[in-house]
């Protein structure tokens, strides 16, 4: 199972502020540890949100409204995740526990949330049924292709 | 939390911390089944004691002195004579828990790799080896064991007993060995985990839901080791044949259940993080500057087709060469077999068949579908139908799987339309 830890942004992080060298560390040797463990998918740092640009779709069917950052409400952006593989649910608890204070003044947070699979995608009718008629199409166009080519 | 998250919670700490603490107390007792009993007597306590207490701040470190304590009196209760382990047991006496796991840190590396080269000990059946790995290595229950294996309880069960009292009998020290001992004894260790991985691998057709736990296994070992012993290159070699294959894990099964060709797979489905990760193992086996290994090398050919966006865009005179090295690190008809359908791929169907025909009194390939059905499909290649017909009923007679048997004849059936037209 995967699972994502997800670091909420801080007005620090926000503000492009890098954290001191003591959580640099203890960032640095909760990551070798979860490589040593062999569960460390991937494990990124974003940049802050006034680097970055929003796209919304607030009327179905027209074109999207693009906005520039910085995004307000520190808390609900996001300054990095953490993917990792492990065999259950409270493994992965466990990890996320594990995973130092990021900010370390009051502002910390991480989510953890569950990767769908794609068994989880393919207990669905609908998503199957998509996938056989794409896969039809393609190879009929396949067919299309050999003929024209002869 | 309510009892049973907190045992669960225990069973999830139990399975990221057991393999260092059996590591740990087999350097201690010199014995892995000492050890791991002394482990699982630390596990019962917190079993019965953190429901109450909640659980510690550092569960791991806590499991481990609880362990070494169970061990030191283990020692004392021997009464041994042996000065060694007297201060041995006077040494970790003075620990305290910080200092413990500070020394554990540095340590238990080399713990865990002295560990994997004991359960993967040549004087153990293959059977043994992977049985006792899974269980004290990757924290396996000898339930999941069985599941995975498709074999009863008791049988694991045994097996690993079996095992256990082989390595005390014959005295297997727990030490990581040297020079050209080393690299027989590693080879022994990654081909373990290799069948690991390749019995899940095999398995993920079919609906035996609980095997790719034994892939997902096998990988994490691999990267664990790659961390512990860094400087062997057919370490990262397996590691990334591992992730490039894994990526494709979940394509090479149709929705109806039909296996699909590396060919035909839809490659946007493709795991293209496992495939990056499986591209930096490489990069980091390769830095090594040592010469490619079987493992490697297989890397290397499983990454010419991660990395070819299409079916059509395969750099197949690379994956010819690479062949080629294999053949020649380990020399195999089955090696040299793909090696000529690559050399078809890549200079035409004639040299192909150039080297199949060479293969033909191969005893080991004697009962091998996939030699006549190779060569019949370089005959369709040079339009010579009536010889392809033939290999393909050849074919037919030798599989044993039904599914097979009847494509083979179905291609048979259309070499014959092709000579009729």
């Amino acid at each position: 199972m995967r699972f994502m830890m997800i670091v909420k942004a801080s007005t620090d992080s926000e503000a492009g502020v890098m954290p001191n060298k003591e959580l640099i560390d203890a960032m640095q040797k909760y990551n070798e540890e979860l490589v040593k463990a062999g569960v460390l998918l991937a494990a990124d740092g974003l940049q802050p949100s006034s680097n970055g640009i929003r796209i919304s779709y607030p009327e179905p069917g027209e074109k999207p409204k693009v906005m520039d950052g910085p995004f307000t409400e520190a808390k609900e952006l996001i300054a990095g995740y953490t993917l990792i593989e492990v065999k259950s649910r409270e493994e992965a608890i466990e990890w996320a526990m594990r995973m130092p204070d990021p900010h370390g003044f009051g502002q910390g947070e991480i989510e953890l949330r569950q990767v769908f699979e794609p068994e989880d995608l393919m207990g669905n009718s609908e998503f199957l049924v998509k996938e056989t008629t794409l896969r039809k199409q393609i190879e009929e166009k396949k067919k299309r292709d050999i003929v024209s080519n002869t | 939390m309510t009892l049973s998250q907190t045992h669960r919670t225990i069973d999830a700490i139990w399975r990221m911390e057991s393999a260092k603490i059996i590591a740990s107390l087999t350097r201690m007792v010199r014995d892995v089944g000492l050890a791991e009993d002394l482990a699982q007597e630390a596990l019962i306590i917190a079993l019965e004691r953190w429901p109450e207490i909640g659980i510690p701040d550092n569960p791991g470190a806590w499991l481990m002195t609880t362990a070494k304590r169970r061990g030191i009196d283990f020692i004392r209760r021997l009464k041994l004579r042996d000065q060694k382990y007297v201060e041995m047991a006077r040494s970790m006496e003075l620990y305290t828990e910080e200092e413990a796991d500070r020394a554990l840190d540095e340590e238990i590396g080399d713990d865990l790799l002295r560990l994997i080269f004991m359960t993967c000990h040549p004087v153990l059946s293959q059977d043994s080896r992977v049985a006792l790995t899974l269980r004290l290595l990757c924290g396996l229950t000898t339930n999941e064991i069985a599941r995975s294996f498709l074999v009863g309880e008791t049988t694991i069960a045994q097996r690993i007993v079996r095992a256990k009292r082989t390595l005390k009998a014959e005295k297997v020290p727990f030490d990581v060995p040297t020079g050209e001992e080393r690299n027989e004894r590693l080879s022994a260790v990654l081909e373990v985990i290799y069948l690991m991985f390749n019995e899940g691998y095999s398995a993920t057709i079919g609906d035996h839901w609980i095997r790719p736990l034994l892939c997902q296994e096998a990988l994490r070992l691999g990267r664990v080791l790659a961390e512990i012993a860094p400087q062997e290159s057919e370490v990262h070699g397996l590691v990334a044949l591992m992730e490039i294959q894994s990526s494709r894990l979940k394509t090479r099964v149709s929705a109806t259940g039909e296996p699909v060709l590396l060919m035909d797979q839809n490659r946007a489905q493709w795991d293209h993080l496992l495939i990056r990760r499986g591209l930096a193992a490489l990069e980091r086996c390769q830095k090594l500057g040592r010469a490619l290994g079987p493992y490697a090398l297989q890397a290397a050919i499983s990454a010419c087709h991660a990395k070819a966006p299409t079916a059509d865009a395969t750099d197949w005179i690379r994956i010819a060469a690479l062949y080629e090295a294999l053949s020649r690190v380990t020399p195999s008809p089955i090696v040299e077999l793909n090696r000529a359908v690559a050399i078809s791929m890549a200079f035409g169907p004639s040299f192909g068949l150039q080297i199949v025909d060479e293969l033909k009194d191969e005893p080991l390939l004697k009962e091998y579908h996939l030699l006549p059905s190779v060569r019949g499909d370089l005959l369709i290649k040079l339009e010579r139908f009536d010889e392809a017909r033939a290999e393909f009923e050849r074919a037919s007679l030798m599989t044993r799987n039904d599914r097979e048997k009847e494509l083979l004849l179905n291609r048979a059936i259309a070499c014959k339309s092709k000579i009729s037209t």
